[in-house]
């Protein structure tokens, strides 16, 4: 007999879920995409949640990558409404969204988020220079003396701070930072690693004639042990540093801006410019080379369809979340400029379409 | 015969003999010494884990607060003596209790007047401040009009203050908390305003991005939901199937082909089964993404193999001479199995189903695949409630930038570790139940 009630409670159990499926109205927004805007998204959310009459929106924490391809996949309430980018949406995730019939995204960039290299407050400072970090962590470098590409490229044989550049300290090169399914990696390598690979005048010429090779060459770190791929979780790579201060650290500001007392942020230079802070005013103002921007993009066909997508839109782009004093910049978002607020948010309260060039 | 004619006792007090029985005694103290050492690491392996987990987590059990003597002040929130309870709930809802806390703030720290100061007093406060005040007033609107000395959240900088985790000593530009906000908690706690209490909230709300609002109850009914449904789903369905392979399927290729392939999947990655439930249930069943009705279907795919092979493994072990006399005594093959087998090997089925449940409390790899890894406030009340679990919730929190959440995560691990004692409990209880010796 027990057998039975079990057997009736799983058909329960699944008829219910069958009614759920089919009542595919939704009253509740539903948000996915990278784990770094996650925590500004999440808090407007929960602002959002508190202060109106609508329900929570659902922040899924997926990977912008993934953020995107859910998004894309189609219009209707089985999709999400919104998906969170470390980075901006591309030309062919755009003709992926048209081919499912997702035609109006309405792009909003949120603000910038620092890439800062740190290390623990023990540790001696360094000044780094984008060409350093190239030399000491990509895979293949120039050979000493020369000025890169194809010809010259060998596997990176610096094993100190000190043979890297002489100005800085005999230290060994050990570098904990994001995996590369991290977003955070991917802008590293962009910005940072790229960035050191084009001062040699042979790596920047081979962009051109052989971009494969480019990409290979000025996106690849080394794999040697000197770089440590320590996971998606930041705060273990500030635990790391606390414990190891030979050890140098790659992630996101808002970590540094929690964990100030502990850990110290190493000024970088671009090439030849002074050398700057990784500061809130420095990244806002663009000064800092190590930041991207962060975005949101919202599925037109949804908003009439979800309620609230039009109020949380307009929440996020309120001043009191994303203004210079406002909650998102507390928790280590920086914002945008003060023009480039005031046309994100006309856009986004018109609901104007992202056109890509 | 002339084997017999060699053969002599055995000479136990010779050399040889003597040497080799050392030998022996000697293996076996090795042997239990090495077993004893094993038993030892592994002991103090699972004390450290649990000491520093308890030792972070104990804290995040207990919130700072803060006492202000808040003026209801009817001007702000409205007279409820001069309308209707509906208007005066519906004016309380909208009203913006920020400016009930800045005046106790102000009244209290007359030194803070301009617009600068006044922003940073207001986060010694928590953001939840506001909607305690709030519901404060709509229980009670008699309050209106007086003056009363509230006990308030504090912030996390605060709390963590409280707690000894930000270092007061440090270098002004070294520490979360400013020169000027330390003062006014110094004054605090001059006063006795300041209080460390245990956290009820913690255990009655759901997730929030602030940390002293932050609660376990959502990922804990979360947890709850998606084991039913993967209790519901694997315990029958894998027990009937371990009954009908070892009693009545005829033993042939077949049925050692699904054999082999049961005891292949008990080893597969769980974020198969995350991809498999990401296709099946949500792609071509079109049930809701982020419900706990497709987490515990699809830890129910991942449990079924560990239940189905203890199952066996358990139903194996009766001996058959009880088959035979029930058998003997006019029982049919249904009334033996069900009567006789099952009972006596249930309490080797519930250790097989206990392993494999507490495998899923345990997962969140597949549960990422069907949007289960969610930022959720409200705690969900249905199995199609959109809803996290206890192992999604520390993980989360544990990614977190803020530190105060850092005390968070270890106490999480705690109500996990807590679930998982109470689950296991059950179980026990139930095998001594039924447990039957022959």
């Amino acid at each position: 007999m027990k057998k039975f009630t079990l057997a009736a409670a799983v058909l329960g159990a699944v008829a219910l879920g069958a009614t759920g499926a089919h009542a595919q109205s939704r009253d509740q927004i539903r948000i996915v995409g990278s784990s770094t805007v996650f925590p500004f998204s999440t808090a407007v959310a929960e602002e959002f949640g508190r202060t109106t009459s609508f329900k929570t929106p659902i922040v899924e924490s997926t990977g912008t990558g993934g953020g995107l391809k859910l998004f894309c996949a189609g219009v209707g309430t089985g999709h999400p409404d919104i998906t969170n980018a470390s980075r901006r949406i591309k030309k062919s995730e755009v003709d992926q969204c048209t081919q499912n019939g997702v035609n109006g995204i309405i792009e909003v960039k949120i603000g910038f988020d620092g890439i800062v290299v740190a290390a623990s407050k023990d540790a001696e400072p360094m000044t780094l220079t984008l060409r350093d970090l190239y030399l000491a962590l990509a895979a293949k470098v120039p050979a000493p003396g020369t000025d890169g590409g194809e010809a010259n490229l060998i596997d990176n044989p610096y094993t100190t701070w000190a043979e890297v550049n002489p100005d800085l300290p005999n230290r060994k090169i050990e570098v904990l930072g994001p995996p590369p399914t991290s977003g955070t990696r991917d802008a590293f390598d962009e910005l940072a690693i790229e960035g050191g690979c084009v001062t040699f005048s042979g790596n920047k010429a081979m962009a051109k004639s052989n971009s494969k090779l480019f990409k290979a060459a000025c996106h690849g770190l080394r794999e040697d042990g000197a770089y440590i791929e320590a996971g998606e979780n930041d705060n273990l790579i500030v635990q790391k540093l606390q414990a190891n201060t030979n050890a140098i650290g790659v992630f996101g500001f808002s970590f540094l801006d929690q964990n100030a007392d502990v850990i110290q942020g190493f000024p970088i230079s671009h090439d030849d410019m002074a050398a700057v802070e990784p500061t809130f005013d420095d990244i806002a103002s663009g000064a800092y080379p190590i930041s991207r921007s962060l975005y949101f993009y919202v599925k037109k066909a949804h908003i009439g369809v979800v309620p609230g997508i039009r109020e949380f839109l307009s929440e996020f782009t309120s001043d009191k979340a994303w203004g210079d004093l406002g909650y998102l910049a507390d928790r280590g978002l920086i914002p945008l400029p003060e023009d480039e607020r005031a046309k994100v948010e006309a856009d986004a309260a018109n609901l104007n379409e992202l056109k890509l060039d | 015969m002339s084997d017999n004619a060699d053969f002599r006792p055995t000479d136990w007090g010779s050399d040889k003999m003597q040497a080799r029985l050392r030998n022996r005694y000697r293996k076996e103290r090795t042997f239990r010494v090495a077993g004893f050492a094993a038993v030892i690491a592994a002991g103090l392996f699972l004390v450290s884990l649990l000491f520093s987990i308890v030792r972070d987590g104990s804290m995040g059990f207990l919130q700072t607060s803060v006492d202000l003597d808040v003026t209801f002040s009817a001007e702000i929130l409205g007279d409820p003596r001069a309308m209707t309870p509906e208007a005066f709930d519906e004016g309380v809802r909208r009203v913006n209790m920020q400016r009930l806390l800045l005046s106790a703030l102000t009244d209290y720290f007359p030194e803070a007047t301009s617009r600068r100061d006044q922003r940073a007093l207001l986060k010694l406060v928590s953001t939840g401040a506001r909607d305690q005040l709030r519901q404060m007033v709509l229980d009670k609107p008699d309050i209106v009009g007086t003056k009363q000395t509230v006990r308030l959240l504090a912030a996390d900088d605060i709390d963590q203050l409280r707690k000894g985790k930000i270092d007061a000593d440090a270098h002004e530009n070294d520490r979360k908390v400013k020169d000027q906000e330390l003062g006014w908690y110094k004054k605090l706690v001059a006063d006795d305003r300041i209080s460390l209490n245990f956290h009820t909230e913690f255990l009655t709300s759901g997730d929030s991005r602030e940390p002293e609002l932050a609660g376990i109850w959502g990922a804990t009914v979360g947890s709850a939901l998606t084991l039913m449904v993967t209790l519901l789903i694997a315990f029958p369905v894998g027990v009937l199937t371990a009954i009908y392979l070892e009693e009545f399927a005829p033993k042939n290729r077949i049925t050692d082909f699904i054999e082999v392939n049961i005891n292949n999947l008990a080893a597969v990655p769980s974020i198969v089964f995350g991809l498999l439930g990401l296709a099946l249930f949500l792609g071509v069943m079109n049930l809701p993404r982020s419900a706990p009705l497709v987490g515990g279907l699809t830890l129910a795919l991942m449990t079924l193999p560990t239940i189905i092979i203890a199952s066996r493994a358990s139903i194996k072990a009766v001996p058959p001479s009880i088959r035979d006399a029930a058998r003997g005594l006019g029982a049919s093959p249904m009334q033996v199995v069900f009567h006789h087998v099952v009972p006596l090997a249930m309490p080797g089925i519930l250790t097989g189903t206990i392993i494999g449940m507490a495998q899923a409390l345990g997962e969140t790899a597949p549960l990422l695949m069907i949007g289960m890894v969610a930022f959720i406030v409200d705690i969900p009340g249905g199995v199609t409630d959109a809803a996290t679990a206890l192992p999604v919730q520390i993980y989360l929190w544990a990614d977190s930038p803020e530190r105060a959440f850092v005390e968070k995560t270890s106490a999480a691990i705690m109500v996990l570790l807590a679930f998982l004692i109470a689950m296991n409990g059950v179980a026990i209880w139930l095998r001594q139940k039924f447990e039957r010796h022959w």
